[in-house]
């Protein structure tokens, strides 16, 4: 059985409210709140970015563990934002990881997907034999144009999954992946900010895209909604991931814990699996967790995981550390984001 | 005398699956479905559109009508910004009157959602003057203004406005076709985001894809052999200036009194003769200058007469307006408005407009506007 080992986060400590935003531009907080379930979001530091906060993330999935990071032969990284157009930061986190130098890096881009794509990979790496452990890392310093509609919802956060096939905290029970070609959302060379299509985002994107990885994924593995503790959607916002779990069957509860949207923003790589690192601190063994991701452009890849016994001991505490916080201004938002 | 035999409307709304010429296809085949004849009959087309040239660039739309109908057939292309499409009516009525026995089709056709709406703003902008568009006025920005100097002459508040988008979005609940098919409370449209004072996004019309078309004709035998016939009583069209600086006044339009007072003679008949209207709600504001210019209410009296709710489905008033949820929740695909407003008609004076079909309708109206109010169309059509 191929799964899931360990798993680390990054929230950096900085956060700006909504209300911040919005008063600068003249809106009403309230309705920007109450369209997109969101109050504030995690904004990276000056001195931050996808590959600092990567390392942080990756660093507190490889701590703990009695391997030999020598046996990790699989570093891909996983952004919209990384530091170089070109060079990777798969290698830059690989050395300072002190991984060794006889491992397959490689970045990868597929908008808010870009890392569970990556978790294909490495599973289709351990099948094949050609390493027993892969390091996953799915980091974003999302940014947005001023005064866009992302402003208010892209974030800053990273998470990394070390994958192998024993010792396993998280067992994947089946996947599946949806593509097509759907422009919804893009960032073409040399433009600095994304541009998106609006409400086309919606219905023909995340819904249609989510929603046949997930029926997909359910039919492989012939569960139903109501078989999991917890599901996972991609947060684009707080709006979205309660609309697509209401529509495929899921109850509010089997999707509040994975929720941090609302706390966080959506920090697009690491979005999802920052669901899923809210979820493993309260998972038993034996529940049944899905997580389904969203990557603009577009597709959804769908995971069906078994938590196991291991959980208990490398569980890391989520809740109370992304309470330690320090609010910003939105010029200071602005510096930190290197806007101004 | 003109008749209008045949009508197809396509959904308003966000059409992404839908091309501007798959639409005009869809629009163009519902109509002759609909009118039971050929395409083979149809001796020339009227086609309205706005944006294409300016967001898409495209333009020779001639050519592409004829690509879709496979017609060598001549087809011309009008262009009033949101009139646009009672222009091409009115064409193809004046074109019918010039050759007896012979069939139009006018099909009017807009796709905006494929484009930013800062990019879809911009574009319509093109119907302000250079003047105004370097001032940096949208078409929110206009009417604002015109709002502005009506309620503070009139004494009227926002409320005033917001009855007539609650009464045009119950009408839209009854419209499988509307862009919008939910109804608002006045409270939800005073409680919406400003887009420029005193107009909120309640109060305004959407940007929608969309297509409509219609079969008119002067073959009588044809008329005769339709089971949905209906005559053209008057389409009269006037102008003018573009700026609001060269109005003479700025609480209505002029060039709508001018359409409506040409139109009336035109078809012999008075104010209190027609049953139903579809007139151009751009915005909230812009219904209540259309009950004044068109001389159903006194001038300045508009603000109060709406919160009776006379002119709604039900209200059991002589004249009901706007029951295909106008443009406000009927949506609004520039090219196509002004055909779809004639359908709208047509289906009601042909007893064709199910859960919104009035009693008893003999005549009905429709109003166009294109700009600020620099080009209005009025017609009537009756059974």
């Amino acid at each position: 059985m191929i799964g899931i080992v360990s798993y680390g986060f990054y929230v950096p400590k900085f956060r700006i409210k909504i209300d911040d935003i919005a008063s600068v531009w003249g809106k009403n907080p309230e309705d920007i709140k109450r369209s997109l379930v969101i109050n504030e979001k995690a904004v990276a530091g000056l001195d931050e970015d996808s590959l600092t906060m990567g390392f942080e993330a990756s660093s507190m999935a490889l701590s703990g563990l009695k391997i030999d990071r020598n046996d990790i032969g699989s570093v891909l990284f996983g952004s919209e934002t990384p530091p170089y157009s070109v060079n990777p930061a798969s290698t830059i986190l690989g050395e300072f990881l002190g991984i060794g130098n006889n491992y397959l890096a490689s970045d990868t881009q597929f908008a808010c997907k870009a890392a569970t794509g990556a978790i294909i990979t490495t599973i289709g790496q351990i099948a094949s034999g050609a390493t027993s452990l892969g390091l996953v890392c799915g980091s974003d310093k999302a940014n947005a144009a001023t005064h866009d509609a992302l402003e208010y919802t892209a974030a800053s956060g990273s998470v990394a999954l070390l994958l192998g096939q024993e010792n396993l905290i998280l067992e994947i029970l089946g996947f599946h992946s949806y593509s097509s070609d759907t422009p919804d959302f893009w960032r073409r060379e040399g433009i600095r900010y994304p541009s998106h299509g609006g409400r086309f985002t919606g219905k023909p994107s995340y819904f249609r895209h989510i929603k046949e990885a997930t029926s997909k994924v359910l039919e492989k593995t012939k569960l139903v909604p109501s078989d999991f503790a917890h599901a996972i959607f991609h947060m684009p916002n707080g709006k979205f991931p309660r609309e697509i779990a209401r529509e495929m069957g899921f109850s509010e509860s089997q999707i509040e814990t994975s929720l941090v949207v609302s706390m966080l923003g959506n920090s697009y790589t690491a979005s999802a699996l920052m669901g899923l690192a809210s979820v493993l601190e309260v998972a038993k063994p034996g529940q049944l967790i899905l997580m389904s991701s969203y990557g603009s452009g577009a597709g959804s890849d769908s995971f069906v995981f078994r938590v196991t016994k291991n959980i208990d001991s490398r569980r890391r505490e989520f809740k109370k550390s992304i309470l330690k916080k320090e609010y910003i201004d939105y010029s200071t938002y602005l510096k930190f984001m290197n806007i101004i | 005398m003109i008749k209008v035999i045949g009508f197809y409307s396509t959904e308003f709304g966000e059409i992404w699956d839908k091309s501007l010429t798959a639409l005009i296809a869809d629009a163009t085949l519902g109509a002759l479905a609909d009118a039971k004849i050929e395409k083979e009959k149809i001796d020339a087309v009227f086609f309205a559109n706005m944006l294409s040239g300016v967001l898409e660039n495209n333009l020779m739309l001639p050519a592409r009508i004829s690509e879709v109908l496979g017609t060598h057939k001549p087809v011309f292309r009008t262009e009033a910004a949101c009139a646009s499409g009672a222009i091409a009516f009115h064409l193809a009525k004046n074109w019918l009157m010039a050759n007896p026995g012979k069939t139009a089709l006018v099909v009017g056709a807009e796709k905006l959602t494929d484009y930013s709406p800062e990019e879809v703003t911009a574009g319509l902008a093109a119907a302000a003057s250079g003047e105004e568009q370097a001032a940096g006025l949208t078409f929110p920005g206009l009417y604002a203004m015109m709002a502005q100097v009506y309620m503070q002459k009139y004494k009227y508040t926002e409320e005033n406005l917001a009855y007539v988008s609650h009464k045009n979005h119950y009408h839209g609940t009854l419209n499988p076709k509307a862009h919008f098919r939910r109804p608002v409370t006045i409270d939800q449209v005073l409680k919406s985001a400003y887009v420029a004072y005193p107009l909120k996004v309640l109060d305004s019309s959407p940007i929608s894809d969309g297509a409509s078309a219609v079969i008119v004709t002067s073959d009588e035998s044809l008329a005769k052999r339709s089971s949905h016939a209906v005559s053209v009583l008057a389409s009269e069209t006037a102008t003018d200036s573009i700026s609001l600086k060269g109005r003479t006044r700025l609480d209505g339009i002029e060039a709508t009194q001018i359409a409506a007072d040409l139109a009336f003679s035109a078809a012999k008949l008075g104010r209190g003769d027609i049953d139903v209207a579809e007139v151009h709600d751009s915005f909230s504001i812009a219904e209540l200058f259309a009950m004044e210019d068109l001389g159903f209410w006194k001038k300045g009296s508009a603000g109060s007469q709406i919160r009776d709710l006379a002119t709604m489905i039900g209200k059991g008033g002589k004249l009901t307006v706007n029951t295909s949820g106008g443009l406000k929740a009927g949506g609004h695909p520039v090219g196509a408005t002004g055909v779809k407003q004639i359908g709208e008609i047509y289906l009601q004076l042909t007893n064709q407009a199910d859960r919104r079909q009035l009693k008893k309708v003999k005549y009905g109206l429709t109003h166009n506007v294109g700009g600020s109010g620099g080009v209005a169309v009025v017609t009537i059509l009756g059974t």
